[in-house]
């Protein structure tokens, strides 16, 4: 049997590895592309103060780039690690877009990095500014691949399993590529990544006005950061629409348990804003509805009904049930490949395996499960309701504040009234932690809302996982965690230090030994203490 | 299927292939940088040498590095099982890896950022260990590869690893690791010797000349132990390579000295070992000549030939079962399927250039001695 612990600790591992992870990437999505536009406005104006932001956001781009490297590498190679049979299961079709990820993106951004920053004069302006963009474009490119992966997770179009070799395997790649899931995540994402870079540069902007500090170069910076936000923020708004219609189609549980709806609601569904949890089967204990516009959001109709709970779990029931055929069938045809009509079977009831496969959780022997591992297999479909609920919420009022507060800078901008209210500014500053708070809550919507499926109806979590010990996971989650909280810790030390130093003026200088020249990367003074440093 | 025009044995050989050079690259290319932090608390010893050997590959080891990120996914990609199983079966030792490699794209971007003597002395540590740990350790892992690991798979080919982490430090293996941690300590210091002058390049031409000694030493005695001292694995029964995946529809016997068996049956595989030893007396001997271009050449070639000469050995196993040798993985029985394999070889023949091209265009960039003074120019050196 499958050991649930062992199970357990490789999902929190791998929560653990995917949320540090999601702190840096966004950053370098939002960031790379401002920093780009700061560039632009320097090749193309040829004042220095562009230069000069270009180079002072870049210096935290480049703290928060490494932390990005040094999480990423573990989440590749963890998939092998933790979720081998998931790589056995369904590597012929996700390990693809996670290896055109290395070879289209992460090879331009990685290489291009380095040039941007050791290349400032080695290249010519436009030189410097097209490996700018190309880091930037590399960035992005990834996250497309990365989340084409992560489409086929929630929505496994474009592949079939095969009973021959016990997988999955591609039957449509351009189906992959273009799986709707997919583009409609990327493009939420991405935006969120820029509505991240955006409120980072803009909140450290208005704290330099709030000090009186380094005033040309924090105005100009949130004058871009307004307009790129705005602008990423409505996409992100508008695009999450996208997501949560399309959604709709293919993950309508995770949709009944964002809404905590536990039976259906007649067409048009009402949004549920608030509600106080009571225990499922039941209904909440109290709620507050908007009508109709759950309805619009999810079918841009108001004549669809959405199912609830209750009902999508009697529909998982039924499916249940035609998975255990489709288990009986893949057991006569792994007896006898030649037996052609338990492949006729195995054909007709496939797409249901994985919905047979949950009930490996009670017995091995699948196909003489009893009706009530059939039920408790059917309610095991529905994932944790009030994380969802709450997420969800969170993630969407933060989504619609940053519109309004975006707005408000953008027009305060086009009238020149940056620097003229304080307490605006204190808002401003203290919008710094929102995004990540959005972002990490979309994951968990995402993620945890497709539990408890590692592929959506093809492939359960506690299936997918490793046989390793108890152990090892306790030794490897203990230092993953303890390592990335220290260098999380010297990373916000370092980056408060760089803000603090602000922008440097002289590009090409020998380092100053004047003010901030502990910043600077600058060599040791010359004392005993380190003509022989540590050997 | 019949729209794929290259049949399931041709892609399975060239993704066999293709991983190789995945491997190699990443050997080749971040061994340089491997190398240069195993070195780096040894030839550099004031805080001003520090900083010109870790600058000799700061703008360019974070490309180098996505060899690795890109072998990883060409064996999840091409090779599904074998990932499967090796990354979960060495489960500790990838874990001691990746910790290590954490610590290089922090140490690089950190070091530099605080002016104080042990805040950096902390960071040189750390990117020794991030250099010289994986080195070792992927050394090791090749030589368990060799040794067969204790796995099996069940009737729905879910791997079963029956070994635990100190298992894998059997005397072959570390034999193994060494050799790596030889041949890359070797590539760092021809490095070094090529871009830098005076004391750290004198130091580094000293280092360089003594792992290569002491690597075409290991190298030969590994050799003798592969063919007189340990058993290689054969598959006894007919194999079909265009049939679908199927690991355990094979039967696999225990042949002594069997690792040797493929430079019986094609003798050009020869060429491989001859390689690696040429490669490393030139590598040698460029040292003392003070070649700077073609000394990398000859320390790249070195790589070369000792990678291929352990693939070629094992060919066509991939990864075999030492307690249960049926679950042993070999490429023909743990690919991918037929369109995936095509779907990716595209990708590879149109990406693969692209990133060459650029790759040798930054480093065309940034060619030219690192000094002291060239870094005091530039505010983002580390």
């Amino acid at each position: 049997m499958i050991d649930m612990t062992v199970v357990e600790l490789s999902r929190w591992q791998f929560a653990a590895t995917a949320m540090y992870h999601f702190l840096f990437v966004p950053l370098t999505l939002g960031l790379s592309f401002m920093m780009a536009i700061m560039e632009s406005t320097y090749v193309m104006t040829g004042r220095e103060i562009w230069r000069k932001a270009t180079l002072f956001w870049g210096t935290l781009f480049g703290v928060n780039f490494a932390m990005g490297v040094a999480t990423g590498i573990v989440m590749e190679f963890q998939f092998g690690m933790n979720w081998s049979y998931y790589s056995h299961y369904v590597g012929d079709v996700f390990g693809a877009p996670l290896a055109i990820e290395g070879l289209m993106a992460f090879f331009l951004e990685a290489t291009f990095i380095g040039l941007f920053f050791f290349g400032w004069d080695r290249l010519s302006k436009v030189g410097h500014l097209t490996v700018t963009w190309l880091t930037a474009l590399g960035a992005n490119f990834s996250a497309l691949w990365i989340l084409i992966a992560n489409g086929w997770m929630q929505n496994p179009v474009g592949a079939k399993f095969n009973p021959d070799t016990m997988r999955m395997e591609v039957t449509d790649f351009i189906a992959v590529i273009f799986n709707q899931v997919a583009q409609a995540k990327f493009v939420h994402t991405v935006s969120a990544g820029y509505v991240c870079g955006a409120v980072f540069i803009f909140a450290i902007s208005a704290l330099f006005l709030l000090q009186g500090k380094h005033i040309e170069l924090a105005k100009r910076s949130m004058v871009v950061a307004a307009s790129f936000g705005l602008a990423s923020a409505l996409s992100v708004v508008v695009l999450g629409d996208e997501s949560g219609y399309v959604a709709t189609e293919h993950q309508q549980m995770k949709i009944a348990a964002m809404e905590a709806m536990y039976h259906t609601e007649p067409a048009p569904a009402a949004l549920t804003l608030f509600a106080i949890p009571s225990d499922l089967p039941g209904e909440p204990a109290f709620q507050v509805q908007l009508p109709w516009v759950l309805g619009l959001i999810t079918t841009r109709s108001i004549d669809r009904d959405l199912p609830g709970i209750t009902e999508l779990t009697e529909h998982a029931a039924i499916r249940v049930q035609s998975g255990i055929v489709a288990y009986k069938a893949l057991q006569e045809i792994r007896a006898d490949g030649t037996n052609t009509a338990a492949r006729a079977t195995f054909d007709e009831h496939w797409a249901d395996l994985g919905y047979g496969l949950l009930l490996k959780k009670y017995r091995e022997d699948v196909e003489n499960a009893t009706g009530e591992e059939i039920t408790m297999a059917a309610l095991d479909t529905v994932p944790d309701v009030w994380p969802l609920f709450w997420s969800f919420r969170v993630m969407v009022a933060i989504g619609f504040f940053f519109i309004a507060f975006f707005g408000v800078w953008f027009y305060r901008a086009s009238r020149g009234w940056l620097d003229t209210s304080r307490p605006m500014l204190w808002i401003a500053f203290a919008t710094l932690p929102l995004p990540w708070l959005a972002i990490e809550a979309g994951w968990l919507i995402a993620e945890y809302g497709r539990q408890p499926w590692a592929v959506e109806g093809v492939l359960p979590t506690f299936y997918a996982a490793s046989g390793l010990h108890f152990w090892d996971l306790v030794i490897s989650l203990t230092f993953y965690v303890a390592l990335y909280t220290v260098l999380l810790v010297i990373m916000v030390m370092l980056m408060l230090k760089i803000i603090k130093a602000g922008p440097q003026d002289k590009l090409f200088a020998a380092a100053d030994e004047g003010e901030d020249a502990d910043f600077v990367v600058a060599a040791l003074p010359a004392t005993p203490a380190n003509k022989e440093l540590g050997s | 299927m019949s729209t794929i025009p290259l049949d399931y044995e041709t892609l399975r050989l060239i993704w066999w292939a293709l991983l190789g050079i995945l491997l190699i690259g990443f050997a080749v290319m971040g061994g340089r940088d491997l190398g240069v932090g195993t070195l780096l608390p040894f030839v550099a010893r004031t805080d001003a040498e520090r900083r010109v050997l870790i600058n000799v590959i700061g703008p360019t080891w974070e490309g180098n590095q996505v060899w690795l990120v890109l072998g990883g996914g060409a064996i999840f990609a091409a090779f599904p099982p074998l990932y499967a199983v090796s990354f979960s079966g060495f489960y500790l030792a990838m874990i001691v890896i990746l910790l290590a490699l954490i610590l290089r794209p922090v140490g690089f971007k950190f070091r530099g950022k605080v002016a104080d003597t042990r805040w950096r002395s902390a960071w040189d540590w750390a990117l020794f260990v991030g250099g010289f740990v994986p080195s070792l350790i992927m050394g090791v892992a090749v030589g368990n590869v060799l040794l067969g690991a204790p796995f099996y798979l069940d009737d729905t080919l879910r791997a079963f690893y029956t070994g635990n982490f100190f298992q894998l430090l059997m005397p072959f293996a570390l034999l193994a690791g060494l050799v790596s941690v030889g041949m890359i300590v070797l590539q760092g210091a021809v490095l070094i010797t090529g871009r830098t002058t005076g004391v750290l390049a004198d130091r580094a031409r000293t280092y360089g000349t003594w792992a290569g000694l002491a690597t075409i030493m290991l190298f030969a005695l590994g050799g003798v132990w592969v063919a007189f001292g340990m058993d290689g694995y054969a598959i006894t029964s007919i194999v079909d390579t265009n049939g679908a995946i199927n690991p355990l529809g094979k039967t696999v016997a225990l042949v002594p000295g069997g690792w040797m068996t493929n430079y019986g049956l094609y003798p050009w595989m020869i060429a491989a070992p001859v390689l690696g030893f040429v490669g490393l007396v030139a590598a040698v001997l460029g040292l003392q000549a003070r070649l700077r271009i073609p000394t990398l050449v000859a320390s790249s070639m070195a790589i070369f030939g000792i990678i291929s000469t352990a693939g070629l050995s094992l060919f066509p196993f991939l990864l075999p079962s030492s307690t249960v040798p049926e679950s042993g993985l070999t490429l023909w029985d743990a690919s991918s399927s037929h369109l995936t394999l095509f779907i990716m070889l595209l990708a590879t023949v149109i990406f693969l250039p692209i990133i060459l091209a650029y790759t040798a265009w930054v480093f065309r960039v940034m060619r030219g001695d690192v000094t002291t003074r060239s870094l005091e120019k530039n505010p983002n050196a580390y």
